[in-house]
């Protein structure tokens, strides 16, 4: 039974379309993730499902309401952690959890019998009474999810739950996310880390300029690509000046070249024949090869693949070939 | 419906919690009304030219001399323009009813003619004019005093020099007794008082209500009613924009409550913070500057409310199509800046040109300060507050009508 039902829904900001008539499914109790680069539309679509933003044309039933029309009904069943966090820095924790019980008409005692559990869940029963504002990121990401599991909501929205969390906390969230959805919460995520959203989700909309441009579970999306021959080779070698980096991209049976760092290139083929083309280019150069290894495909050659560009800010597509290499650089700190 | 009133509740006691556990807001919270009656109580501004200005004359005589007293104080004319300095307002034997006038500030000053003026003077009396004026604004006043306290004397010697060159043209070329009946001698002859020999008449001043007259006095109402209003209406508009910034306000917005309680909810906590501020002017007034409240105090207060109210609507519009924290305060500051001068907080609209005076009289917040003053400073009864009650009322309930919706729409692009 799909307790989310997204019908060619589309929101447009004057001449920009946002969210591009896109339409998915998400079965009670999954763990759907919307996958994307900033600007992506990601953001746009949680807040229209959240009733947040109305949208321009298109429908979606949330927990069998009609997000529009029955805004009211659709958030007695949601639960929102939005891409800011969502607490008063001067009301402590508890405060704040009772303030937003409150708002969801839940009984005192039930607030506080919650409050407690939850704390505990998610390690701050120490913080309780602290105020929030005191709290590094993580711990207010932490109280943040607690709020949003107040309402013991059918479904939780998660946009970017772990964005500029330590590896830690994000481990910690990742972790604790498994556990509610397996508790039975269906939960709807966000997010442009690929391996957060292979890791933790039943089905992946891959989102790209407001398009849903690919949709299954992880693994279909994987083999989806290896069969199709596209295949990608580490390049450890001494020193790639961008000379040969862009004599490598010129080959045909080369598709794209990414620089990771100073020594390293990530170079994506669509032929067998490619990895000796390369040789040679490297042997003409006369450049100490350190390390080659062939890659599995993992979802971010799925979005390549999908999308016919890396994932990266819109913006960055703009710069002139020449930023190539920091362009890699960047790649690599945001996409991992 | 209670649930509602609940939620609107919940929201108020949240923001009021966060505001009183922010220390540095707190403080100036409680400085700048101190400051600001510090500040323009000490500045008096000097008096301008005048034009109709409204002088009831209440005449209970109806002898030459006072006619003739009228007659020069109508035809008094502006420079070489044709302004008439004086609308005259003739109320014979009613002076009730010219000082509710007063109090309604329909008039500026009353000028009474006592009963037998002509004829005291005529048997050699000092004949004694009484003006009473508004003690709710001193510029005008002030001003007003000087003038007509001029006009009068000017009067008076003129009379006094006719009286004088009749008694000459009469005594000195025939040496003989006065002859019977002539205007003039029998008053020479009756015990005569020098005093009136040389001013026939003079002018004394009162207040409309007693005491002296102290411009904090004045500024009180004003500068009360501008701090509630200000602080309501940068507070609201500043609290909706924050929490948008913040990215808070989806919490609240997610929740199953009605969008109206949200909105009641932030006015409330800012009208408490707002009277909780008026209400510092007030004791500052009162207890460091003299000032004395002659009306009723919960009238004060139903008026601080009402000119909360009739401004609120416009706060909820501004920071519903504001963005950021940023554009409310711009927005509001541009708003409230001129309407502090416009509205008569410290200086009276009365000295403004036309075409300010016609913005003043759009303003909500120029009625407000007008009611304020008639019941801080002439002690006026809600029965004279009729038409600032009724624009308050008006201009609250149709920019409510407004923003309302507005906001409703707006808050859920």
């Amino acid at each position: 039974m799909s307790t989310i039902e997204v019908d060619k829904l589309t929101r447009k900001f004057k001449d920009l379309v946002a969210v591009d008539h896109i339409s998915f499914k998400v079965e009670k109790g999954g763990l759907f993730g919307l996958l994307g680069p900033n600007g992506a539309g990601k953001s746009t679509t949680i807040r229209m499902l959240c009733t947040l933003l109305r949208p321009t044309s298109g429908e979606a039933k949330v927990a069998g309401f009609e997000i529009v029309k029955e805004a009211g009904k659709v958030r007695e069943h949601i639960g929102l952690v939005a891409e800011k966090i969502i607490l008063y820095d001067r009301l402590t924790a508890r405060e704040n959890l009772k303030f937003f019980g409150r708002l969801n008409h839940i009984p005192e005692k039930t607030i506080s019998e919650r409050t407690k559990k939850l704390f505990k869940l998610v390690k701050m029963e120490k913080w309780a009474n602290s105020l929030a504002g005191t709290f590094s990121t993580g711990m207010k990401q932490r109280i943040n999810l607690t709020r949003a599991l107040l309402n013991m909501p059918e479904i939780l929205f998660l946009d970017e739950p772990t964005l500029g969390l330590d590896p830690q906390t994000t481990r910690a969230i990742r972790d604790f996310i498994k556990e509610l959805n397996k508790g039975g919460i269906t939960i709807i995520l966000t997010t442009h880390i690929m391996q957060e959203a292979d890791i933790l989700c039943d089905i992946i909309g891959i989102i790209d300029q407001g398009k849903i441009v690919a949709l299954d579970t992880p693994q279909n999306l994987k083999s989806a690509i290896s069969q199709q021959g596209k295949t990608a080779f580490d390049l450890n070698i001494s020193n790639p000046s961008a000379q040969i980096v862009s004599q490598i991209e010129q080959l045909e049976t080369v598709s794209l070249v990414s620089q990771k760092n100073d020594y390293n290139l990530k170079i994506y083929v669509n032929s067998e024949e490619a990895i000796y083309e390369v040789m040679s280019v490297i042997k003409k150069n006369k450049i100490t090869i350190k390390n080659i290894t062939t890659l599995a495909p993992n979802l971010e050659d799925v979005f390549l693949h999908f999308t016919g560009h890396e994932m990266r800010d819109k913006a960055d597509e703009k710069v002139p070939l020449d930023h190539h290499r920091h362009g890699g650089f960047k790649a690599r700190s945001r996409v991992r | 419906m209670i649930q509602a009133f609940k939620n609107t509740l919940q929201i108020a006691g949240k923001d009021l919690l966060d505001f009183f556990r922010n220390r540095m807001e707190l403080v100036a919270f409680i400085i700048m009304p101190i400051f600001m009656m510090v500040m323009t109580g000490y500045i008096f501004p000097s008096g301008t030219s005048l034009k109709n200005i409204a002088l009831g004359v209440v005449e209970n005589d109806k002898g030459e001399i006072s006619q003739n007293i009228v007659t020069v104080l109508e035809n008094m004319k502006l420079g070489d323009k044709n302004d008439s300095i004086f609308l005259l307002e003739r109320q014979p034997g009613n002076l009730e009813g010219a000082k509710e006038e007063l109090k309604r500030g329909n008039l500026n000053a009353i000028l009474i003619i006592p009963e037998g003026f002509s004829s005291n003077m005529e048997r050699g009396q000092q004949g004694i004019l009484t003006l009473i004026i508004d003690q709710s604004n001193p510029q005008i006043s002030s001003i007003l005093t000087g003038i007509i306290e001029r006009i009068i004397d000017g009067l008076a010697s003129k009379v006094a020099i006719e009286k004088l060159v009749g008694m000459m043209a009469t005594e000195l070329p025939t040496d003989k007794p006065a002859p019977r009946g002539s205007t003039i001698a029998p008053s020479l002859q009756s015990q005569p008082n020098p005093q009136a020999l040389i001013k026939p008449f003079i002018i004394k001043t009162e207040g409309l209500v007693p005491g002296e007259q102290n411009y904090f006095q004045f500024m009180a109402p004003g500068i009360i009613a501008m701090v509630v209003v200000m602080a309501v209406m940068i507070g609201l508009a500043a609290s909706i924009s924050r929490e948008k910034e913040l990215g808070t306000l989806d919490g609240i917005l997610v929740a199953p409550i009605p969008r109206l309680c949200i909105i009641l909810g932030k006015a409330l906590s800012q009208t408490t913070r707002g009277l909780l501020q008026g209400s510092i002017v007030l004791l500052l007034s009162i207890f460091l500057f003299g000032v004395k409240i002659y009306g009723s105090i919960p009238l004060v207060v139903l008026l601080l409310f009402l000119g909360v109210f009739s401004f609120i609507g416009l706060g909820i519009l501004i920071s519903a199509l504001a963005a950021e924290q940023e554009t409310a305060m711009m927005i509001m500051m541009t708003l409230t800046f001129p309407m502090i001068f416009l509205s008569g907080v410290f200086f009276p609209i009365e000295q403004m040109p036309g075409f300010m005076q016609i913005i003043s009289r759009i303003l909500p917040l120029t009625y407000a300060i007008e009611a304020l003053r008639k019941v801080i400073i002439l002690g006026a009864g809600i029965s004279s507050l009729g038409k600032e009650l009724i624009i308050l009322i008006t201009f609250g309930t149709i920019t409510l009508a407004i923003a309302v919706p507005t906001f409703k729409r707006i808050i859920t692009r």
